[in-house]
């Protein structure tokens, strides 16, 4: 995984509450076998029309919103299903962070295992920021302090966030999680030959 | 501190494989389920590092989100659904994973299909790349949805690093009223404490009413965990517990049985053990439930009103029903026993099982559905579908004038080719409401499967206890 330590760009607000994975990446799209190419259907009924033409007024079809690395959402932002199409789209798009009060749970994890920053600041905060995103602001992210800097009618503002350490960690190392696991491998073997033991009807019973 | 544990505090103390230096916790991983469309980039992220399924005989695999609902025989019309249930045979098979493929009759929703062939069991950790995986809590087992990186996680490691959830206790005193379902229970719970309320936690749910459900209906309760933001919701185990997984194909036998009846009971909540949040309802003010609106939350009782957003201080939910009731094409104070629909869908891992089937057929024998409706049932499994033809259920269906159809996820999130037209209404037994769920610009109704079969006789959202 692509490791995360500071970003700068411009953010896109999006202030829904409860977006739920459906509409950030409708069930058509998940028939594919591949990660990639999802960025082109993200927000899919939000951005286009029944007849597939944008639609203007959706932020992510405004000029000065393209290239935006940055989503600045509502709170619960991510309920519904636990399909990782959801990160993979908002990525592929070229979102890396997204600031919003709180996430649902299941996307908030899989944002961790694809290189997304989700940072969690209080819900005034959020609104503030979405109104200095409508200014095309260049915010900088860095993760390693904690920070969003940015500059608004020429005063440099600083917001800090919190964010669990071994996440953090995750992020700046780029960690592949699997083979940290299987560094581990021979408590996995000390774990099963205990289980079998204790609840043995646990092993076999193949169907 | 007190040494009592809750059963999920026992089940989270009893698969800890390794705590990690940096606070987060490897837990072991009991079964796996897997579907067409979560897993593909799971197996081949294995391929591309060259690893192997860890315990293939602890995975079972389904496909249930794309596969037809009727004309099976000619196969998937859709190529992208083709190629997706395509590549999961050929991945269970490449790595010995056992697959249920649509022409058996044990193929279904992946959620039916565990507790059906006893794969689920009380006390076990079991996940999925599917949210509503905490169906499974029913048994007193821990069961969760995750992502694809997980899947491949647990593929090639049979254990996730995860961090512990806090306790959320939902008890719903005393006993519900007749005609009230486990489904009404759920969305009266989702009502109360809204889509993000369970975030952070695990539930469990206790009390009179819970104890009374059938395990069907258990797994109602549970599966709408998600929907509350629960990762997972559990229900201690007891009798009826045992006496359901009793002979089931992969349950454990003779005396194993025995010896895992004793372990499962030992699992139950300790009296007196904490809770970091207890929520309380009262069963007997529940009445027949439904959803006006585009999220899980926004539930009324069948005698209720559609909200005006006038009423709303909250500058963002007022923005929020505003929103929901143009997409529904609602007007605000509307009785919501006035709402005609144009589809009825019968069906999914929520209400898709052979008791849900039998609350149909006893609403729909000797009805008619209406002429403006077209209404569908859809089995959660091969195994409910045979059932219900043995019972005769398909023939007071058909008789009635629904469609019956085969197993399969079918339109509760309309990947395969059952959904809504844009603007279309639909009373739906189904988990979720969100906008374009069912079909781009279709309108979710959420209830119970006797209130869905009300509706489909009448063409309106009625209280199946006035028919």
């Amino acid at each position: 995984m692509e490791k995360f330590n500071k970003l700068n760009g411009h953010a896109i607000p999006l202030p829904i509450m409860n977006v739920d994975t459906d509409m950030i990446i409708p069930k058509q799209f998940l028939k594919t076998i591949k990660r990639t190419g999802l960025g082109q259907f993200l927000f899919f009924e939000l951005r286009y029309d029944q007849n597939d033409k944008e639609i203007s007024s959706f932020a992510l079809n405004q000029d000065q919103y393209k290239g935006a690395s940055i989503l600045i959402a509502g709170k619960n932002f991510g309920c519904g299903s636990s399909r990782e199409h959801a990160p993979w789209s908002i990525s592929d798009y070229g979102i890396k962070c997204i600031i919003a009060p709180s996430y649902a749970d299941i996307f908030y994890n899989n944002c961790f295992k694809n290189g997304i920053l989700p940072i969690i600041l209080d819900e005034k905060i959020v609104t503030k920021l979405q109104e200095a995103s409508e200014n095309t602001l260049n915010f900088s992210i860095d993760l390693e302090k904690q920070t969003i800097s940015f500059v608004e009618n020429n005063e440099q503002k600083e917001i800090s966030f919190d964010i669990d350490a071994a996440k953090k960690n995750c992020l700046l190392e780029g960690l592949d999680d699997i083979a940290l696991t299987l560094n581990k491998v021979s408590a996995i073997n000390d774990f099963e030959d205990g289980q079998e033991k204790h609840t043995p009807w646990l092993y076999g019973n193949k169907i | 501190m007190t040494n009592k544990k809750t059963i999920y505090d026992k089940i989270w103390d009893s698969h800890i494989v390794s705590a990690n230096e940096d606070g987060t916790t490897i837990i072991y991983i009991d079964r796996h389920l897997v579907h067409e469309v979560t897993s593909p980039q799971a197996f081949e992220g294995l391929r591309l590092s060259g690893r192997k399924v860890r315990r293939p005989e602890s995975t079972l695999a389904t496909a249930d989100h794309n596969v037809p609902t009727k004309d099976r025989e000619k196969g998937i019309a859709d190529p992208d659904s083709k190629l997706q249930v395509e590549t999961l045979e050929k991945n269970a098979k490449e790595n010995d994973i056992t697959y249920l493929p649509m022409s058996d009759k044990r193929q279904g929703i992946v959620h039916i299909v565990g507790p059906e062939q006893g794969f689920t069991q009380p006390g076990m950790t079991i996940v999925c790349g599917d949210s509503h995986t905490s169906t499974h809590g029913a048994f007193g087992a821990l069961a969760w949805g995750i992502g694809t990186s997980e899947v491949e996680h647990t593929l090639a490691t049979q254990t996730l690093i995860q961090t512990k959830a806090k306790n959320m206790c939902i008890k719903i005193l005393g006993n519900v009223i007749p005609g009230v379902t486990a489904k009404d229970i759920v969305l009266a719970i989702i009502k109360k404490i809204g889509t993000a309320g369970g975030t952070g936690y695990v539930i469990e749910y206790t009390g009179e009413a819970i104890r009374n459900l059938s395990i069907e209906g258990r797994m109602t309760v549970c599966n709408m965990s998600i929907e509350a933001g629960a990762r997972a919701g559990l229900i201690s185990p007891d009798e009826k517990t045992f006496e359901y997984l009793k002979g089931r194909p992969m349950a454990p036998a003779e005396k194993d049985f025995d010896a895992a009846v004793k372990y499962w009971k030992s699992l139950a909540t300790d009296d007196g053990a904490d809770y970091d949040e207890t929520v309380e309802i009262d069963a007997g003010e529940i009445i027949p439930q439904i959803t006006w609106g585009t999220s899980p939350e926004d539930v009324v009782s069948i005698d209720g009103f559609v909200p005006d957003p006038k009423n709303e201080t909250n500058p963002d939910k007022k923005k929020s029903i505003e929103r929901s009731l143009d997409y529904m094409g609602l007007k605000a104070n509307t009785p919501v026993n006035q709402i005609k629909v144009d589809k009825v869908f019968i069906g999914s891992c929520t209400n898709g099982r052979i008791e849900d089937l039998r609350a149909v057929a006893v609403i729909a024998k000797g009805r008619k559905v209406a002429d403006t409706v077209h209404a569908m049932i859809v089995p959660g499994s091969g195994l409910v579908k045979e059932q219900a033809e043995k019972e005769g259920l398909d023939k007071i269906f058909i008789e009635a004038g629904f469609d019956w159809r085969d197993p399969g996820c079918s339109m509760c999130l309309a990947m395969n080719a059952d959904k809504l037209k844009p603007q279309e209404r639909c009373a739906s037994t189904s988990n979720r409401n969100f906008e374009g769920r069912q079909g781009r610009g279709g309108r979710t109704h959420l209830m119970s499967p006797q209130m869905a079969a009300a509706a489909a006789i009448t063409g309106t959202l009625t209280d199946f206890r006035d028919l």
